[in-house]
């Protein structure tokens, strides 16, 4: 009934986000069933393009986990995005200063890459373990100082040839692009980061549901006074999550960086960190909910180019869709009471 | 002399940098005293620099000089309305405060954006009509305070701080603020003694939003000029000053200070020899390593309100 009850109130959010985006379209003067059926097969509409969408979704599943699996655990990180950056500044430095196979180096990169973001995830968590700092404030303090160490580290130390606000670009052997999953998809952004994400789902569903640990971690989010009391150690258990929240959103910014990417741009906030929250929502936090809802996402922001190009719709439209559906997944309470009073209508009738 | 001669140089940039923060960062003081954590700050600024762009960009042909102060009304009107939607989903429907806030950061981001591409067809839009930076009479002659604090001012600067005076008289000298604050601590003893919460965590929300209006319309008409979609960060820099200056409208003024000049130092760090040596990262990301030090610091003495970003139910006592 629950899984029924989640899966009412993301579907009712998606929709309730394109019906705003439909009535946008509407006051700017476009045919929003144009529109969308161009923002869908943008989207999808041969190898090439589903291949970009399935890329765009790779990060944001990792990083839609990254959040899932904070709020599993009642913690609130919204530090993704400084996460990803920490660990996609540690992949393209590896990248551009490591020389070795593509076999060694590939696996080098992401193991770094996660244990970035796992350092830059434990900061929020020891805070809020020790010193109950919340955790909301000090990830917003952390995104920006990664933020402006992106913003002078790149520049100084990994400076393109001729332009000063990105990174020399990487090497093949540091790319996660392989040539046969290029070639399968067109030559599109596809990655082996397709394949991380999904291993990385697998097994935050088997930590969360076949662990001791995400027994634990579970029990503190539910409640974290009867944890204490059953004899959980609530602190080590918090700092954890949100270590390995931050791996995580690490991993993303690795296959971003150095997957999608090929190379860094300063002055940007990846806004994959806040659209995972988005994920997080829409997929109700379970790993399942996250790939969909991030497949879900990555439609729009592959299809959003070409819906702009081909009509007179701008691409922002994609991002407020977004928005909307979170803003909608947040007030969920509104859909729960009316699949409360439409259950209780039916049970009567029954 | 040579550093005299450089602090005061940079003095007014810092002031004109810092206007802004202070004006979102008492808007965050309202909502938060009222017990409503808002993260949406950053948005509603970018929704009052973009409502100013366009207003101004409008107006300016029969209003003249007049347009920018009805484009600063106009961005804290509609700073005010879209604060509504954070309203409705942390004091009606019960949302998680800090989700809402984010939904309209990326709500407002998006849809300014996508508002100025059908407007102006690119999505910046750009004024040609600025508040002009003068001295004030008399008092810009007076030695040391004079050079640094009446010299080269913008009218907003004067508007802020006497929004700022008049805040704490409101929240401490008035019944209303005493509600307001009382609803932020312990909203069901406020409730109790017969102070309607919802209206006035909704007074502190609207109150937010037309504050950060203001401050985005600020950043537009004095040293930017523009909008492109972004505030660039210095909502959460607000934020920042906001927990730093432990939810107090002088720590407030303090720490906008701190924060605007470091970040004005920053900046003009490249041009200034003396500063060059300082890199640049440390001075950016001073304001927010050193709030997170000061949240370690004060973690057993914090001022935070006691209810700050906990939904009010009122079945539940």
């Amino acid at each position: 009934m629950n899984g029924l009850k989640n899966l009412f109130t993301a579907l009712a959010a998606a929709f309730l986000g394109l019906l705003a985006g439909a009535l946008l379209m509407l006051a700017i003067g476009a045919n929003p069933i144009e529109g969308f059926s161009y923002l869908f097969r943008g989207g999808l509409m041969n190898v090439e393009r589903i291949g970009n969408t399935l890329a765009t979704a790779t990060t944001l599943t990792l990083t839609g986990l990254a959040m899932a699996f904070a709020f599993r655990t009642g913690l609130f990180s919204i530090g993704a995005s400084g996460q990803m950056l920490m660990g996609g500044l540690v992949s393209i430095a590896l990248g551009l200063t490591l020389h070795l196979p593509k076999g060694l180096m590939l696996p080098i990169i992401l193991a770094c890459a996660m244990l970035a973001g796992a350092v830059y995830g434990f900061i929020p968590g020891y805070l809020k373990a020790r010193f109950n700092v919340h955790e909301v404030v000090s990830t917003i303090m952390l995104n920006w100082i990664a933020y402006w160490t992106i913003y002078y580290t790149v520049p100084t130390y990994f400076k393109a040839e001729y332009l000063e606000t990105e990174s020399a670009r990487i090497p093949e052997y540091a790319s996660l692009k392989v040539p046969w999953l290029t070639h399968i998809f067109g030559g599109s952004f596809i990655n082996l980061g397709v394949f991380v994400a999904i291993g990385c789902a697998i097994l935050t569903a088997l930590v969360l549901s076949k662990t001791t640990l995400g027994f634990e971690l579970k029990a503190v989010g539910f409640n974290r006074h009867a944890a204490e009391f059953a004899g959980i150690n609530v602190p080590k258990n918090m700092a954890l999550s949100l270590a390995i929240s931050g791996a995580l959103a690490g991993l993303a910014g690795a296959t971003y960086y150095v997957g999608y990417a090929v190379n860094m741009q300063i002055g940007v906030m990846p806004s994959q960190g806040m659209d995972g929250l988005a994920v997080a929502l829409l997929g109700a936090n379970s790993p399942v909910g996250v790939v969909l809802a991030a497949l879900f996402f990555g439609v729009l922001h592959s299809g959003k180019g070409f819906m702009s190009a081909m009509t007179s719709i701008p691409p922002e439209i994609g991002d407020t869709i977004i928005a909307v559906i979170i803003y909608f997944a947040a007030t969920s309470v509104l859909f729960t009471r009316i699949w409360n009073a439409l259950s209780s209508r039916f049970r009567k009738k029954a | 002399m040579e550093v005299w001669d450089m602090i005061s140089r940079i003095f007014p940039y810092a002031v004109a940098y810092s206007v802004p923060l202070l004006a979102a960062a008492l808007g965050g003081l309202y909502s938060e005293r009222s017990g409503v954590v808002n993260i949406g700050l950053e948005g509603l600024m970018v929704v009052g620099n973009f409502v100013c762009a366009v207003t101004i960009s409008k107006l300016q042909p029969t209003l003249g000089q007049n347009a920018i102060w009805v484009g600063l009304a106009m961005a804290a009107l509609a700073g005010l309305v879209f604060s509504i939607l954070h309203a409705v989903a942390s004091i009606n429907l019960l949302a998680n405060q800090v989700i809402s806030g984010t939904a309209i950061n990326m709500v407002a981001g998006a849809l300014t954006v996508f508002l100025a591409r059908t407007i102006t067809g690119s999505g910046n839009v750009r004024i040609t009509l600025g508040f002009v930076p003068f001295d004030v009479p008399v008092l810009h002659k007076v030695p040391i305070l004079g050079p640094l604090l009446f010299t080269r001012t913008y009218a907003t600067t004067w508007l802020l701080l006497a929004i700022l005076g008049l805040s704490w008289f409101i929240l401490y000298k008035t019944r209303f603020g005493l509600r307001l604050r009382a609803c932020g601590e312990h909203p069901q003893t406020a409730d109790a003694a017969g102070i309607n919460v919802y209206k006035m965590r909704y007074a502190g929300v609207l109150i937010s939003g037309a504050l950060a209006g203001l401050s985005g319309a600020t950043i537009l008409v004095t040293f930017s000029g523009e909008f492109n979609g972004t505030v660039a960060g210095l909502g959460f820099l607000a934020l920042a000053a906001l927990i730093f200056g432990n939810w107090k409208p002088l720590g407030i003024l303090g720490a906008t200070f701190f924060f605007g000049f470091c970040a004005t130092l920053a900046n003009v760090s490249q041009v200034v020899p003396a500063l060059s040596s300082i890199p640049g990262l440390v001075l950016k990301a001073f304001p927010y390593a050193v709030t997170l030090l000061a949240l370690v610091v004060f973690s057993k003495s914090t001022q935070a309100p006691k209810a700050d970003g906990e939904i009010y139910d009122a079945g539940k006592r």
